[in-house]
């Protein structure tokens, strides 16, 4: 079994769905920090059979409603000293801002991209309502 | 009475209250029109119509100068600056510094929300693209409590393009609140109700069905609700050719409706009712019309000065 070094301060972002490893890699931009970071894919896991695991030295400040949106089944471990003091699973953001667009081409925010419309969460089904058209964007047409 | 919200941007931003407060304000402006012909003088109303409109912007203009304000503002994108390219938000915010109240029509979904969002006056949404009329509905409303007594217990079939039929989706939902209502939903398949408002129907505990047989379905009916095929709502004109004859009501389908049943229609029409229905005393439409002038005056002046303690 590989063996993957543990890191001595910072994050480590734990049981990601398999294959969204490179995923939020790319969407963190984690290609330009100077920090080692570490991605592991296809890892044993004892909860899913697979997982992947992200884990970034020196480094603390990561978005977690954004996180939610792409993968809300990971958890997110903030070590410090070789030890977990903190732990948080990250879900689905009841209300978000400025990161999603609407996709119904009638509403006002569709064209204009200044305009940044507060979506609501319906359900993990159907997505997120827009408040300015009320139309729901459903969370795989969510592409970050 | 002080309203909760400062603008009307969506048929629930009222409460049962203040849309009570509103149907007697609108019903003494009626009966006394006198006591209000100069209660706005030195106001004025800005119409921001970036859509054509004949009874929203003239029953506002109407609704405006019968308080004894002014009005200013265009009737069509062409001569505003939007043809420039001007955002909304920034004719709302010049806009709102020649009038103490706007009204906008736009033809996209949630664009009074935006303007609402950068006015300082209030700003009352005159349609939004396919999805909100809320002074239709204060219209459609008002029309039933005068008509009908109540909004309380009465079947409604609400028959059209109930896809893009912004008065639809305001007045359903602004039914919806009210105890004992039914509705029956006439469409084509392809015109049903948007998912969107579905969901929120069935979450508000509204019942109601779903059918494509207008004469079957107009028989309980106390209030039958006809709307046009909305054609500027189209992405192609092939697909409006096919719906747009789909549910017309002439003597022969009222003959099928109880003797007191309402019929109404926001206006305007195209051929979804027969002119030969103008003559039923069923046909509550023009009275539909003239009542939304009075309805509108009620929520100018409430927005404006709180209403009937300041005449």
């Amino acid at each position: 079994m590989l063996k993957v070094a543990s890191i001595k301060n910072g994050v480590v972002i734990d049981h990601i769905t398999p294959g969204n490893g490179l995923k939020i890699f790319s969407k963190l931009n984690l290609k330009d920090i100077d920090e080692p970071v570490i991605l592991l894919r296809n890892a044993d896991s004892s909860k899913a059979g697979k997982k992947d695991v992200v884990k970034i030295e020196n480094f603390y400040d990561l978005p977690l409603e954004y996180l939610g949106i792409l993968d809300s089944n990971i958890t997110i471990n903030y070590i410090k000293d070789e030890k977990i003091i903190d732990k948080k699973s990250v879900s689905l953001p009841l209300k978000i801002k400025g990161i999603v667009k609407c996709k119904n081409p009638r509403c006002i925010s569709f064209e204009q991209k200044d305009v940044s419309p507060e979506f609501t969460l319906n359900n993990r089904e159907d997505g997120y309502i827009c408040s300015y058209c009320e139309e729901t964007t459903s969370l795989k047409r969510i592409k970050l | 009475m002080k309203l909760n919200c400062k603008h009307l941007c969506h048929s629930l931003d009222l409460s049962l209250e203040e849309l009570d407060y509103l149907f007697n304000l609108a019903k003494e402006m009626k009966k006394n029109p006198a006591k209000y012909s100069n209660s706005l003088a030195g106001h004025i109303l800005g119409t921001l119509f970036f859509e054509p409109s004949t009874r929203t912007r003239l029953s506002f203009e109407s609704a405006m100068l019968r308080l004894g304000g002014q009005v200013l503002g265009f009737s069509d994108s062409d001569q505003s600056s939007a043809k420039k390219g001007e955002g909304l938000w920034d004719t709302v915010r010049v806009m709102d510094g020649y009038c103490d109240i706007m009204v906008i029509r736009h033809p996209k979904e949630g664009s009074s929300l935006l303007a609402s969002e950068y006015s300082q006056v209030p700003v009352i949404n005159g349609g939004d693209g396919g999805h909100q009329h809320p002074t239709q509905t204060l219209t459609d409303l008002f029309t039933i409590v005068t008509e009908k007594g109540s909004l309380e217990n009465k079947n409604f079939a609400f028959v059209g393009d109930l896809k893009h039929g912004r008065t639809v989706h305001s007045t359903l939902l602004a039914l919806a609140r009210y105890k004992g209502n039914k509705f029956t939903l006439i469409s084509p398949s392809e015109l049903k109700i948007p998912a969107y408002l579905r969901e929120q129907l069935t979450k508000m505990g509204a019942e109601f069905e779903e059918s494509t047989d207008l004469k079957s379905a107009i028989s309980d009916a106390d209030v039958l609700y006809s709307t046009r095929i909305q054609k500027e709502r189209f992405f192609n004109e092939e697909d409006y050719l096919k719906l747009k004859d789909n549910y017309i009501i002439n003597n022969c389908v009222l003959s099928h409706g109880k003797k007191d049943m309402l019929v109404l229609h926001p206006l305007p029409r195209v051929n979804e009712i027969s002119i030969e229905v103008d003559s039923d005393p069923r046909a509550g439409f023009f009275r539909q019309a003239k009542l939304g002038v009075y309805i509108r005056m009620a929520l100018i002046h409430t927005l404006i000065k709180g209403g009937h303690t300041n005449a």
